[in-house]
């Protein structure tokens, strides 16, 4: 087993597995370190799978059009497996007054920064999706918007760039970075020593700790996330779904499950262990929401339900920088819980900034060094 | 180390097995070739083979299957089902209809 690698990723989610196919597609030599056993166990394995431009900050939002426009389309052929994308649209849905003038606020956002998103009547959501129940008074409509399967990609990508040749190492805690004559190069494990021309890290919440050690801070936090996902149900509609007031997420599966993510509004206090777990009075929170909208959903039996963190910005978009004070490292973390829409597009911009050190989009909105205080 | 953590050790090639059309997991309909192939594009433990295929994702959420998918998977990798992590327990434990686990207050 081989030590040394042109470019040491810390973390195999769906963002350092992207940019490990990336970088050997490009013929660079990779070693990819994952603490947990498992391959993209965090948030990757943990979302509600919306691959969405509509409801971004607009400083994430040509990432998000650049993906959609020329990555996710081809994905499944790409990587010789199908990751479950779905372009179908995405249904924001609004119930009362104020309900629509959130979503009336947010399509306003959406179209001065160019997005294809308009506000639509209670009915002409209805005819998109003719589950609705008739409490939906109105809906804001992106027809590019769509959703694909997290735990697929993740492991999709993964596969890929084992089959390109590179090396997957899990149960691997990444203690340290160390330095070399100014320049990032060792990656310290509590087993051994690897070493790299360039190191990316992408572990999450976990990328705060190492990079605080070289003097860099990523100012995130971690957010509990909750999803259920309900037995098969027949083939019913295709598109991604949110409500104004951010009661549940979700959509259809392949397979027929349906997945909803939501909150109970005790997330910040949960008592967890330290672990991402399920809390009891969250699950039927989320469904009470649901049948509001959805009715015909009632009878479907919930099978199973999860948990996970997110790694929550200051600002609410992710670090996506080389550091100027520690050559040779990247970071790509603090994707605040939209991550995974825009991970084709971020792996393949890594891998551009690891070999040439200029990329396809300007990345300068995601700097490390852009937090400042208030005053 | 243990014996799953390096993605690229050599698993030979593989070979077809007589019962590989065989179903194992029942709820989604899983035959013991998909999960064999599986571990040859580098599905390791058993939370990835969930992940990857459904596997005991169904219904029963593994309580039938579970154990029979630790054999395949150790026996393909060339190790003890010992060596392998359960996958996580997901509540609740039965299936439950949304407008049931709703009414909980």
């Amino acid at each position: 087993m081989k030590n040394n690698a042109d470019v040491i990723i810390i973390g195999s989610g769906v963002i350092g597995n992207a940019a490990a196919y990336y970088l050997a597609k490009k013929g660079c030599s990779v070693i990819v370190l994952e603490k947990s056993e498992s391959i993209g166990d965090g948030g990757s394995s943990r979302n509600g799978g919306g691959v969405r431009q509509s409801g971004r900050d607009k400083r994430e939002l040509p990432l998000a059009m650049y993906g959609i426009k020329n990555i996710w389309p081809t994905l499944s052929e790409e990587l010789e497996m199908d990751v479950e994308y779905y372009q179908e649209g995405n249904l924001r849905l609004g119930k009362t007054d104020a309900h629509l003038n959130v979503l009336t606020g947010l399509t306003k956002n959406a179209v001065d920064c160019g997005l294809d998103v308009k506000m639509i009547t209670g009915d002409e959501a209805r005819a998109i999706c003719p589950y609705l129940s008739e409490e939906v008074t109105g809906a804001s409509w992106c027809p590019t918007d769509g959703h694909a399967n997290p735990l697929l990609t993740t492991l999709a990508y993964y596969r890929k760039a084992r089959q390109l040749g590179v090396q997957f190492i899990t149960g691997e805690g990444v203690v340290e970075i160390r330095k070399i004559r100014g320049k990032a190069k060792q990656v310290v494990t509590e087993n051994g020593v690897y070493e790299g021309e360039t190191i990316i890290l992408a572990a999450g919440y976990e990328s705060r700790e190492l990079a605080s050690q070289l003097g860099i801070d990523i100012p995130m936090t971690q957010a509990l996330l909750e999803v259920l996902v309900t037995e098969a149900q027949p083939p019913m509609f295709y598109q991604m779904l949110g409500t104004a007031a951010a009661d549940f997420y979700g959509h259809q599966s392949t397979h027929g499950s349906f997945v909803f993510g939501g909150s109970s509004g005790f997330e910040g206090v949960n008592k967890d262990n330290g672990t991402p777990t399920t809390s009891s009075i969250t699950a039927p929170c989320i469904c009470r929401g649901i049948m509001k909208y959805f009715p015909i959903l009632e009878d479907a039996k919930i099978v199973r339900t999860w948990a996970g963190w997110m790694d929550v910005c200051a600002d609410m978009v992710p670090v996506i920088s080389p550091v100027e004070e520690v050559p040779g490292l990247i970071l790509a973390a603090a994707f605040s819980g939209h991550g995974f829409g825009i991970s084709p597009t971020v792996g393949m911009l890594l891998a551009e900034m690891a070999t040439e050190g200029k990329t396809t989009l300007d990345l300068s909105a995601f700097r490390y060094d852009r937090f400042k205080a208030k005053i | 180390m243990s014996k799953i953590n390096d993605r690229s050790r050599d698993l030979g090639d593989y070979i077809p097995g007589a019962d590989d059309e065989m179903i194992i997991c029942r709820c989604e309909e899983i035959t013991k070739g998909e999960i064999r192939r599986a571990v040859h594009d580098g599905m390791f433990t058993l939370t990835e083979i969930r992940r990857y295929l459904r596997t005991s994702m169904g219904l029963c959420q593994g309580q039938t299957c579970g154990r029979l998918i630790k054999g395949i998977v150790a026996k393909e990798l060339g190790i003890s089902p010992l060596d392998l992590e359960p996958a996580m327990s997901r509540a609740p434990m039965r299936p439950i209809e949304m407008k049931v686990l709703a009414n909980e207050r």
